[in-house]
């Protein structure tokens, strides 16, 4: 579904990606775990090219994500993101912030959005908040809305930056159950998380990031208690 | 004080100030539609555009607008070879020189919005100008209401300097009245507070409006 050859980014003469090869499987949960400023979330954003890589092949579903003719827009239809500081529209109701992509890029009537919206806010479980304003919603409530807006475009691949490290410990969980929901039902995701326990859970394949580097990589059972590498293993006992 | 002379101009002074105002509502409209085609070629990334609008802009807010007047009226009918209408040149005048103000209001509004909205717009797969139109610019434009207020009441005592091209505004009207009766303080003070009268309509009406759109939600908050 995804694969990342060689791929390379430099912000100036600083190196944050060094030569990263990976292969995601259709439907396959990869967590990608690493220290701050190893790489990780610059990785996940080079796969929709909201940061334009230096150099190296990406491709989605067999189309190229890099290269001149490529039109991202396409591609991005087909790959939700949910980011960090959750990123909501604070103009638009959360049912507005759902329905918007599907009316102007995938040109749905009104009606069909809406009813998408309807279903997806259903599915987080936030139809009593349909038309609340973002800043009328909680951390949690806020992110859960944007899981909704991205999986509106019905994304074949879903990339999430850090979703719950910007919220509240004890909305952290509704968050994550929302996840897993996704990843049972079979979405494709690549997650940056300090979540280990979801990780752990829900993660079909773990990657350890640390300067620029895929360090190692495998199932959780082999990331957490078996480690290889010198430096997972002291990145996990400092955060476990 | 001759207040029954006053009495006498001042509904001649207020006829005239219809004038004031549609020149300055005319203005203001030629400004902010240039004003935000300036402010998205400033900020397009495209170095031929961005220049372009960072010259225009640097150009009329660097020279005088009654120089600026001039040259609309006075120097650029003598290279084209046209007859200039003195009310048409006025309204361009005050309709590009805001445009460059304007410009500079929206550019700060757009910047002011959170990086993660236009980058939450690309990822849905919105092109710029689609991210543009739905999430950047309506918040922008909540942002720039306040200043874009002040740009108008600017522009209103500025729409004065159309006199030197003899528009009958309201100033215009002041210095015909002068010219038969020579009361100066009558005439003047009665100039000046119908511009107050006008100045503060607006700054009212402008307070109305940002309040009005403060109901639901509260601009460019994105946490």
């Amino acid at each position: 579904m995804i694969v990342v050859k060689d791929l390379y980014k430099k912000f100036g003469d600083l190196e944050v990606l060094k030569g990263i090869n990976c292969h995601i499987k259709e439907q396959e949960v990869v967590c990608i775990i690493g220290p701050s400023g190893s790489g990780k979330s610059t990785f996940l954003r080079c796969l929709n090219r909201l940061e334009e890589p230096t150099s190296g092949e990406i491709i989605i579903d067999n189309i190229p994500v890099t290269g001149d003719k490529t039109d991202i827009n396409l591609i991005r239809q087909e790959v939700g993101m949910v980011f960090q500081r959750f990123n909501l529209f604070p103009h638009l109701t959360a049912l507005e912030n759902i329905m918007l992509a599907p009316m102007k890029v995938r040109k749905k009537s009104k009606k069909e959005a809406m009813e998408i919206a309807e279903e997806l806010l259903a599915k987080v479980g936030l139809t009593d908040k349909r038309n609340s304003y973002p800043e009328q919603l909680s951390g949690g409530q806020q992110q859960r809305v944007a899981i909704a807006r991205a999986l509106a475009m019905r994304p074949k691949v879903m990339l999430f930056d850090e979703p719950t490290s910007a919220l509240d410990p004890e909305v952290v969980g509704e968050v994550l159950t929302v996840m897993k929901t996704l990843a049972i039902e079979g979405m494709t995701m690549v997650v940056v998380t300090h979540e280990m326990g979801f990780a752990r859970e829900v993660g079909d394949r773990v990657i350890f990031i640390d300067d620029g580097y895929f360090l190692e990589e495998g199932t959780p059972d082999e990331i957490f208690n078996n480690a290889k590498n010198e430096r997972t293993r002291a990145f996990l006992s400092k955060i476990l | 004080m001759r207040w029954d002379f006053i009495a006498d101009i001042l509904p001649r002074l207020f006829k005239a100030s219809i004038l004031t105002l549609e020149l300055t509502i005319a203005g203001i409209s030629i400004g902010i539609v240039i004003g935000l085609i300036a402010s998205l070629m400033r900020i397009s990334g495209i170095k031929v555009l961005s220049a372009v609008a960072k010259a225009y802009v640097d150009f009329f807010r660097g020279t005088p607008l009654l120089v600026q007047i001039a040259i609309i009226h006075y120097a650029l009918p003598v290279i084209f070879n046209y007859t200039p209408v003195a009310i048409v040149s006025g309204v361009i005048a005050l309709g590009i020189n805001s445009g460059a103000y304007v410009a500079e209001i929206f550019r700060a509004g757009i910047q002011s919005i959170d990086k993660g909205q236009m980058e939450a717009a690309r990822s849905l797969g919105m092109t710029w100008g689609q991210a543009m139109r739905y999430i950047i610019l309506p918040q922008a434009f909540k942002v720039s209401i306040p200043p874009l207020g002040n740009e108008f009441i600017a522009l209103l005592k500025d729409s004065s300097l159309v006199s030197i091209i003899a528009v009958e505004e309201l100033m215009t009207t002041g210095r015909l009245i002068m010219g038969r009766y020579p009361l100066v303080a009558e005439i003047w003070f009665s100039v000046a507070l119908i511009y107050l009268i006008l100045t503060s309509t607006i700054a009212i009406l402008v307070n109305f409006v940002e309040r009005r759109l403060q109901i639901g939600d509260s601009g460019q908050r994105s946490v």
